[in-house]
């Protein structure tokens, strides 16, 4: 690839010890976030997608290092951000922004809104009082709020419009890359159309970079250049959205796919319906963490973990049905970068 | 039209919540009916008025603050709102039975799965021996597709997936053999891995059962996997009813068509979605006019000052929008449809 891309994680795991007993012993780990390596461009959307337990938000936090990583290193432009001292991190930040799901729950019900979208420049040490309720201001509007707005308390609005503060707040440093967390799932329908097209708006006006998190396949598409997949804590599969809707190549993208309610009754597909649920994450399946459910289990699948190969250019795939763990020297996922 | 019966028909419905802030009708007039093994939806957005209909068939309206005040809702041609409590409960269960969003917190955590089936069993079929309910009990998780039904029966809830109890749920619902199961989003809590697990289960019990299930959701793709008929709800008005099929085809009230519209298709990617201005108004504060009117791209003087009733535009298809009054298919006492 030509130009660096803003984001580089190589193998980047985080585990959680699960503790038993009077004196706290360490008796196994959750997986939370088990090897995962991607690369997100200036400019593009990274959809992230998998059921509840599968490690994607997991993996948005430890990116913004809000959860320390056991393991791994992320590059952002430039920097090596597991490096960084958490003082030199909180810096960071201001150039790595999130949005969370629950509106309701990530603005502080006794702040004025003037004030929430304030707090980042203050804490990144930007502007003084007048320019920072200036900024204030012109942000509601590019939201589609009103300056008046800001007098008002979290409570006065409506979901929507509280998702929409969330997003002013996380623009107001000026990111380059904005981590948004389930930002719809909590929103009604004709709602959520609106935020995905204000996000869509805003990428082009800011030439945002979004890595976007959420489990509703459909919004995924919608918003996203490029999906990965992720299975209890791994990333099966990982291509550019068209590509990966038309032709899943993973069985488990394949079910997922194939499980989505599709809003039109004539629509009839071929269902791959799976068996069964997760698997506990704590005491995951040897070799590939879903060849319990998988329709197409071999041999070889209860004993080896599937690597992440790219099959066709930016395709990549984690199952043992592609190709061998023999011929993946030549392409191993970080070779395409 | 439709052969047959007719085991549910709520007539002209209303549900009123008395809050502190004045009178808020939830649920503002509705009809529509269930007729013997259809499965019917009810699609609409938060505060829409589709959980209080749901509750309201089922006398569970919370009361204070809720209360049927107006209407009927037959069963099987006996009206539920005049029925005393006690009658009332002989009807929850036995003939009509309801699965909630959440099956974690409809399940007690203190009791084991095999208690709270034989439980229900005894409210219901007092006439069982212990161990002809136990027998029972193992019988319907079977039927639920549950593996290892007896084992199951020692485990607390918490020991089960989100999917595992929301079957649980479903065969605690079907314990008494009911004619209609209410099932007020059943899968939302769910991935959708198991979400198509269970509404292939629903469609099964449906067909094999011939139980009628009211299915109450916000997903558009929901309804069009197994429902028959789909009533669109707005601002606790019936704003459109349709067979599916002719619903997604010819969406006519303009929500449903934005609606629709809105949905991301993941079949293929549109530049740009479709979306509805402006917000779902609170309940009870569109009171005057079409209370879709404010987000409607197409209202005039009229919609602002007068509210439209529900047009029969065609055959089982109405449409509580002025566009469609020329439409309108005038309609006698007998169900039977002429031109106007």
């Amino acid at each position: 690839m030509a130009t660096t891309p803003l984001l580089t994680v190589r193998n980047l795991k985080k585990h959680f010890p699960v503790k038993k007993g009077m004196f706290g012993k360490t008796v196994g780990h959750v997986k939370a976030v088990d090897d995962i390596s991607f690369y997100v461009n200036h400019g593009e959307t990274l959809g992230i997608v998998g059921e509840s337990g599968c490690g994607k938000s997991t993996t948005g936090r430890v990116l913004m290092r809000l959860l320390e990583p056991t393991a791994g290193d992320i590059q952002f432009d430039g920097k090596d951000l597991t490096s960084l001292s958490a003082e030199e991190m909180r810096k960071t930040r201001r150039d790595i922004q999130m949005v969370f799901q629950d509106p309701y729950a990530s603005l502080n019900p006794r702040h004025t809104i003037g004030k929430i979208l304030e707090e980042p420049l203050i804490v990144h040490g930007m502007s003084d009082s007048i320019e920072r309720k200036k900024k204030v201001q012109d942000f509601l509007e590019v939201v589609g709020l009103h300056a008046f707005h800001a007098k008002r308390y979290p409570h006065q609005f409506s979901g929507g419009q509280r998702q929409r503060i969330g997003i002013a707040r996380a623009l107001m440093t000026n990111p380059k890359l904005i981590i948004a967390d389930e930002p719809v799932s909590a929103l009604d329908v004709s709602i959520q159309a609106q935020v995905l097209n204000l996000m869509q708006d805003l990428q082009k006006e800011f030439n945002l970079t979004y890595i976007f998190i959420a489990h509703d396949l459909g919004v995924v598409r919608h918003i996203s250049d490029r999906v990965g997949v992720m299975y209890l804590g791994k990333l099966v599969e990982i291509a550019p959205s068209e590509q990966l809707y038309e032709k899943p190549m993973h069985p488990y993208t394949q079910a997922l796919l194939s499980a989505v309610p599709v809003p039109d009754p004539d629509f009839h597909k071929e269902r791959l319906l799976i068996e069964g649920d997760m698997p506990d994450p704590a005491a995951p399946p040897l070799g590939c963490a879903f060849h319990t459910r998988c329709p197409y289990k071999m041999e070889i699948c209860t004993t080896d973990i599937p690597q992440l190969i790219e099959q066709h250019t930016g395709h990549s795939v984690a199952c043992h049905l592609y190709g061998s763990q023999g011929d993946n020297d030549i392409k191993q996922m970080e070779g395409s970068l | 039209m439709n052969e047959s019966k007719r085991i549910l028909e709520v007539k002209e419905l209303q549900t009123t919540f008395f809050t502190d802030s004045g009178q808020i009708p939830a649920v503002d007039r509705i009809s529509f009916y269930l007729s013997d093994s259809e499965i019917v939806g009810i699609v609409g957005e938060s505060g829409c008025g589709k959980s209080v209909t749901s509750l309201s068939v089922m006398g569970l309206v919370p009361s204070p603050p809720g209360k049927i005040t107006g209407g009927e809702i037959l069963y099987n041609g006996r009206d539920l709102t005049r029925l005393t409590d006690k009658e009332m409960r002989r009807i929850r269960g036995n003939d009509i039975a309801m699965i909630f969003q959440e099956p974690m917190t409809s399940l007690n955590p203190l009791f084991t799965i095999g208690n709270q089936m034989i439980e229900a069993i005894a409210i219901h079929q007092s006439e069982m021996s212990k161990k002809q309910s136990e027998e029972k009990a193992v019988q319907m998780l079977k039927l639920v597709g549950l593996p290892r039904a007896s084992a199951l029966m020692k485990d607390y809830p918490h020991q089960l997936s989100g999917g595992m109890r929301q079957r649980v749920m479903i065969a605690m619902a079907l314990v008494c053999d009911p004619k209609v199961l209410i099932a007020d989003e059943p899968t939302t809590a769910l991935d959708v891995t198991i979400q198509a697990q269970i509404l292939q289960l629903m469609k099964k019990l449906n067909t094999d059962l011939g139980t009628a299930i009211l299915l109450i959701t916000h997903d558009l793709g929901v309804v069009a996997e197994i429902c028959e008929r789909v009533i669109v709800m707005y601002a606790g008005q019936i704003i459109e009813e349709a067979p599916t099929s002719v619903l997604f085809k010819d969406p006519q009230h303009p929500y449903t068509q934005g609606l629709i519209q809105s949905v991301p298709d993941m079949r293929l990617k549109k530049e740009r979605l479709y979306s509805i201005p402006g917000n779902v108004p609170k309940p009870g504060t569109i009171l005057t006019g079409c209370r879709f009117a404010p987000r409607c791209k197409f209202a005039f003087d009229r919609c602002i000052s007068e509210n439209p009733e529900l047009y029969v535009t065609a055959d089982v298809h109405q449409t509580r929008c002025f566009l469609y009054e020329e439409r309108k298919v005038k309609m006698d006492g007998n169900n039977t449809f002429v031109d106007s």
